[in-house]
């Protein structure tokens, strides 16, 4: 098991109405032991994951969206937005959590988790995976 | 080449199930190897033994067990999302003072690193979902 693979999980649906978004980062949480190259995606409806002010309330479920802000302590640190999935929503990045993670290679430097990027450079990113696991 | 197969629906409800089962065996039928089944999210369904499925039609939890017999397959169902869902082994449901289990007993229960390890073994990891 020393090869290191580029695993990427594409999550695309809200973080509440079905139980896909919270049982997709249960699997990157434990994949993060396995030292493979992670990279997560969100998409379509995937991008309300992570937006900010998330109260759940009035619906009677755990909020966990907390849960995104520690993935930078498990080496998580490449969190692609698709541009147009926000633009279709009438979303801006500044609507997402702030999201970051500690570079130990720059004395620590808290660095931006989120790459805001489009939907052909997704694309290429996407193709350049070994394993991609859609939620 | 040698796949590892997500299933992440339940049977009968959504073909995503049968869709997995048909890929499993067509793969196997040409040759090529299947490093393991892991089922997650609903998928987790397709492991119930107690499915009573009309008898003119397919019984999807029977036709797995069959497949894995005859291959020596091996179906794992992710642990967390089977007890969120009430799908225990005798094992789990002994240990969770639990009075009934359910799992066929052609599928093993293990954790989501079986997932992982699977998509790094494997030449490619297929997901099947909705």
């Amino acid at each position: 098991m020393s090869e290191i693979k580029k695993f990427m999980y594409v999550n695309r649906k809200a973080p509440y109405g079905t139980v896909y978004a919270l049982e997709s980062l249960e699997v990157v949480l434990i994949g993060a032991a396995f030292d493979q190259d992670v990279s997560l995606a969100f998409v379509d409806d995937g991008v309300y994951q992570i937006m900010n002010g998330q109260n759940t309330t009035g619906i009677g479920m755990k909020n966990f969206s907390s849960t995104y802000k520690a993935l930078g302590d498990y080496e998580v640190t490449k969190l692609y937005v698709e541009k147009e999935s926000l633009e279709a929503r009438g979303l801006t990045v500044d609507d997402l959590m702030e999201l970051t993670w500690e570079d130990e290679d720059d004395d620590y430097e808290e660095k931006p988790s989120i790459r805001l990027v489009s939907s052909a450079e997704l694309a290429e990113v996407m193709a350049d995976q070994d394993v991609v696991l859609s939620f | 080449m040698k796949f590892t197969i997500q299933v992440n629906e339940g049977p009968y409800q959504h073909q995503t199930a049968d869709s997995a089962y048909q890929f499993t065996k067509a793969a196997l039928e040409k040759g090529h190897e299947i490093f393991r089944v892991f089922f997650y999210h609903d998928g987790v369904n397709n492991a119930t033994r107690l499915g009573l499925p009309p008898q003119d039609d397919r019984n999807i939890t029977n036709l797995w067990a069959e497949l894995a017999e005859k291959h020596e397959l091996d179906l794992v169902v992710c642990v967390a999302a089977a007890q969120r869902r009430g799908l225990l082994d005798e094992n789990e449901a002994s240990r969770n003072g639990k009075d009934a289990h359910n799992i066929h007993p052609a599928f093993r229960i293990s954790g989501l690193g079986q997932l992982i390890e699977g998509g790094i073994q494997a030449d490619r990891l297929v997901v099947f979902g909705d």
